[in-house]
């Protein structure tokens, strides 16, 4: 999306700068609970789509697996990154979790409620869920109503999750909530295309947090971003997640920000989980075989590097997920694939302290091996 | 020996009751043969509008002034028919978004026959097998039978590797992509990258690459162009930049990029990005003095009222830059 | 410092300026239309004329004047349009059957265009059955012959005012409904009502307060569009004797008379009908122009 906007409005957005809230606000609600421990719980989910293979009526149906079996936690107070390319269904997975797409099967679990449990959900977990888990959409702008005054968009969330507030509180905490995100009182009266790229973002993640949520799910939150403003998004989304204690799912394609910004990485292909572990485990000593062909096709801003380094090319193209190979899903391209992964899907085997998976029948064979190589 | 000398290239829109936009000004550069010329920016940097005025793509109320030497000839003062027989022959280009690059009602045989037959004159068969003969230098596989199919039926990748290989078919001199792989997943990313760099090497086809994307043009750019709101803000091999990059912007872009590795160990992977305070100026926005002295930390008044020019950085070989302030104060400040 | 040194500069805040909503800006597009500008003047000096100008004017539309029968126009003297064989001057009824016209078709556009929305919105934000009910509910409306059901009602109900504007209203939403419906669909696509529904917003809520508001540009566009079809149903209704009863006259009733004696006294028709023409032409340029207006902020 382009940074152009028809009346620019410039803001205080050097960096993360904004008044960072007090105490008080920061602790609005009782945060209980010991950091590290799980908030939300994903097992088995998947996401499946029926869709006509023809242009008929009366045309078969194929299954598209967006979501085919994902399962992890999101703990108190961390980043766990969601990455992948284009295809992969981190997105939908996104959308899944906070009830915008039905899930097909799986259980989705906030702290200890049952959310979702086959594509069915309980209305009054949907609307606890709600005050708990807020979300940052990819495309600034659009996620903006064009006809609503900021102050309307960030009161929103309040009107709907927090009713009881009175007006004068209610704008109180809509304020403290713009300058935090390094805009000011004087732009509540403003339309959101009076804005660039950047503030719009800021907008929606001032709407994000304005309910206090505990986790946020930003799907692909600075894509859309050029690089000097994503800089600051990403800034301003880690003082936040420090002030507010609060828990982040961060969703995007690009490995480096991902890196900048989470303590845990999930890497996603095909709708299912590939490699998961903490920040250095997969992007320091990375198992999976997709999981380094990615972090070696990532072109790095150094000539010097890039040029000399090898490069590990993937051949082929990304199998459809209306189609998915049998077995594991990479093997098609994968430079390691032998006879055996057509056979059955690799179980992500839980290795070492921790929650570190790989999906591998080969690494899970002879751990040792993936220590060499590329 | 210099194959495109572009001088003091602006491009200015028309616009209805208001005053016009000047998205590019007094851009130069020249593309030495068979090398590869980076243009960076981000978006309202002009650099897209720059290679389309080359071109003569400019839409409707845009118009091109300056000079573009190719061939002996100005390219910004032919005609449109006279600049038919230069494009898509002697300049290729390759665009962004595969999907609405390619016609999806022909077949992608038609679509690469249609500029052979036209500027090369050679019968339909023989542009048939050469038109395969591309696919199979781009790393399509089964392109005998793949080249009957329609655009819709390649991935987006694929796609692009088909564009690639018809503005290769007549053996451009000059190849201008226009953020080729920006649509792309990071992996076929590579791949086409890896295409490229291949192409420039065996065939000798000088490449303008325009993109947003630092790692894109580490990878494949000899010279690198950096431009900020329609402006040239520095000009150097990739090589110098990417060490020293001597403009507070380049810098500061360098800055803010997030890394995948950590370099050499001065990389604190928590502390926090470092950014570029506010926003860029909007296009058209009328400006006074250098563009980026609003976001710069070095400005000084004389920043804000005088426009900085072009000029060439002591004890760098093909460096330019266009800022009022010193290079030590730079370097200073960064230490 | 979270800035790299090369940005410390802080960027100062813009002074406050009056903002702009989309529907303010298309409004200043709008006031940029030649054509649709004056046309709004000159609607609105005809709505004032039928409005107000009968207090204004000595005549009574009733009134008979029997010492000027059936006088074709002339700009000196009393009757400016003429009068009829029964002494009545032409110039306030014209005016008196405008008001009456212009009343049906703005208060039918009201009902109907309510009715409309709601439906439309409703219809495709819902989606799946619920909209295909909905719209099947519109389609078999379609089939059915208005004007039958317009003569039927009229002929066992009466011919009150407000029954005109009723059964003239009871089929013009339909037109709204499918426009509003097709509107909706793309608007449901869009990221921020996604962001609505992660925020929390009930379903009447996302409807009332994200759809509609979005939605006005196009409604009000189909609402001008809308207008003019009316009058006219209503003049075709007087046409047919089915329109308002005496001693309310409206333009429709005016070109019934007139049209009988057209050979004798065409003034008789001329001059409501144009009154007519010119309404309806100016209605449709002030749609274009706000057609035009808002379609550039639409994106």
């Amino acid at each position: 999306m382009s940074e152009t906007a028809t009346q620019r409005t410039a803001g205080m957005d050097n960096g993360s700068a904004g008044k960072p809230l007090g105490g008080g606000a920061a602790g609005g609600r009782a945060r209980s609970g010991a950091v590290g421990e799980p908030v939300l719980t994903v097992r088995d989910l998947k996401v499946h789509f029926r869709v006509p293979r023809g242009a008929y009526p009366w045309s078969s149906k194929a299954t598209l697996r967006a979501v085919d079996g994902v399962s992890f936690d999101v703990r108190r107070g961390e980043t766990l990154g969601l990455v992948g390319e284009s295809g992969c269904g981190k997105s939908t997975l996104a959308r899944a979790i906070i009830g915008l797409t039905p899930v097909t099967e799986g259980s989705v679990r906030w702290r200890d409620t049952e959310t979702v449990s086959e594509g069915r959900r309980p209305a009054v977990a949907m609307e606890r869920l709600r005050k708990d888990v807020q979300m940052v959409f990819q495309d600034p702008l659009a996620s903006l109503d064009p006809r609503m005054t900021i102050e309307q968009i960030v009161t929103e969330p309040l009107k709907v999750q927090r009713p009881g507030l009175g007006r004068d509180e209610t704008h109180a905490r809509v304020v403290t909530m713009l300058e935090r995100v390094g805009l000011g009182a004087h732009h509540l009266s403003r339309y959101a295309h009076e804005f660039s790229g950047g503030q719009c973002q800021r907008i929606g993640i001032a709407r994000a947090l304005v309910g206090e949520p505990q986790l946020v799910i930003c799907d692909e939150p600075v894509s859309a971003l050029d690089v000097s403003i994503q800089a600051q998004i990403v800034n301003l989304l880690r003082d936040l997640q420090r002030e507010l204690q609060l828990s982040l799912l961060f969703v995007a394609h690009d490995l480096a920000v991902v890196k900048a910004i989470s303590q845990r990485v999930l890497v996603m292909y095909l709708g299912r989980v590939m490699e998961l572990g903490t920040r250095q485990e997969v992007y320091g000593s990375a198992q999976h075989p997709y999981t380094r062909a990615l972090l070696s096709a990532v072109p790095r801003p150094d000539p010097a590097t890039e040029r000399t380094r090898t490069h590990a090319v993937l051949t082929g193209e990304t199998p459809s997920p209306l189609n998915l190979p049998s077995g594991c899903a990479f093997r098609t391209r994968c430079p390691e694939a032998i006879g055996a992964c057509a056979e059955e899907v690799p179980q992500s085997i839980s290795r070492g302290t921790g929650d570190r998976r790989v999906a591998c029948i080969r690494v899970a064979a002879d751990p040792g091996r993936a220590q060499s190589g590329v | 020996m210099a194959l495109l000398e572009v001088k003091d290239l602006g491009v200015r829109f028309a616009r209805r009751d208001a005053a016009p936009v000047d998205a590019v000004q007094r851009v130069s550069f020249t593309l030495e043969k068979g090398k590869t010329l980076g243009i960076v920016g981000e978006s309202g940097s002009g650099k897209s509008q720059t290679v389309m005025a080359l071109l003569g793509l400019l839409p409707g109320n845009g118009q091109a002034s300056g000079e573009a030497l190719y061939g002996g000839r100005n390219l910004l003062a032919l005609s449109q028919r006279e600049l038919n027989l230069i494009r898509g022959d002697r300049i290729g280009m390759v665009f962004q978004d595969p999907m609405t690059s390619l016609n999806p009602f022909l077949t992608v045989e038609r679509q690469m026959t249609e500029g052979l037959q036209l500027h090369r004159g050679i019968s339909r068969r023989d542009a048939r097998q050469k038109a395969i003969e591309a696919l199979q230098r781009v790393w399509i596989p089964d392109a005998a039978r793949r080249i009957d199919r329609y655009p819709h039926e390649f991935s987006g990748g694929m796609r692009q590797r088909v564009t690639i290989a018809t503005a290769l078919l007549t053996e451009p001199e000059i190849l201008i992509a226009d953020e080729p792989t920006t649509a792309l997943d990071v992996t076929v990313q590579a791949q086409i990258i890896e295409l490229l760099r291949e192409l420039n090497r065996e065939l000798g086809t000088a490449i303008i690459l325009i993109t947003h994307d630092m790692g894109v043009v580490a990878g494949l750019a000899d010279d690198v162009m950096v431009m900020y709101a329609g402006r040239t803000v520095e000009r150097a091999t990739a090589q110098a930049l990417f060490e020293n990059p001597t403009h507070p912007y380049t810098r500061g872009l360098l800055d803010a990029l997030p890394r995948i590795d950590d370099g050499d160990g001065t990389h604190d992977i928590d502390a926090p990005l470092r950014t570029i305070a506010g926003n860029p100026p909007a296009p058209g926005e009328a400006i006074e003095g250098c563009a980026f002295a609003p976001r710069c930390a070095l400005a000084k008044d004389q920043c804000r009222s005088t426009r900085p020019e072009l000029e060439p950085i002591a004890g760098e070989k093909d460096g330019w830059r266009a800022c009022l302030r010193p290079v030590d104060e730079m370097m200073e400040v960064v230490r | 410092m979270n800035t790299s040194p090369s940005t410390t500069a802080p960027t100062a805040a813009a002074a406050p300026r009056r903002s702009r909503s989309p529907l303010e800006l298309a409004f200043r597009h709008f006031l940029r239309n030649r054509a649709a500008l004056v046309s709004l003047v000159i609607l609105g000096l005809i709505i004032i004329a039928c409005f107000v100008g009968p207090l204004f004017l000595s005549n009574d539309p009733t009134a008979n004047d029997w010492g000027a029968i059936s006088i074709p126009p002339t700009l000196s003297g009393q009757h400016w349009f003429g009068t009829d064989e029964l002494g009545r001057d032409l110039l306030v009824r014209t005016l008196a059957g405008g008001r009456v016209s212009l009343e049906v078709g703005l208060l039918g556009t009201l009902v109907s265009g309510l009715i409309g929305v709601a439906w439309g919105a409703t219809a495709g934000y819902i989606g799946g059955r619920t909209d295909a009910v909905m719209m099947r509910i519109v389609d078999m409306m379609y089939a059915i012959p208005y004007m039958l059901i317009a003569i039927l009602m009229m002929t066992l109900l009466g011919r009150a005012f407000y029954l005109v504007v009723l059964t003239i209203s009871a089929f013009s939403w339909l037109d709204m409904a499918r426009v509003v419906r097709g509107q909706t669909l793309s608007l449901r696509t869009r990221e921020f009502i996604d962001a609505a529904r992660a925020t929390g917003v009930s379903t009447p809520g996302i409807i009332l307060r994200h759809i509609v508001p979005n939605l006005l540009g196009v409604v009000v566009v189909y609402a001008t569009v809308t207008v003019p079809g009316i009058v006219l149903t209503e003049s075709v209704l007087s046409f047919l004797g089915l329109g308002v009863q005496e001693p309310m006259t409206s333009w429709g009733v005016l070109i019934n008379d007139g049209a009988q004696k057209l050979e004798s006294m065409p003034w008789l028709l001329l001059c409501p009908a144009v009154m007519l023409c010119v309404t309806l032409y100016c209605v449709n340029f002030v749609g274009d122009g706000l057609r035009d207006a808002l379609d550039t902020k639409e994106r």
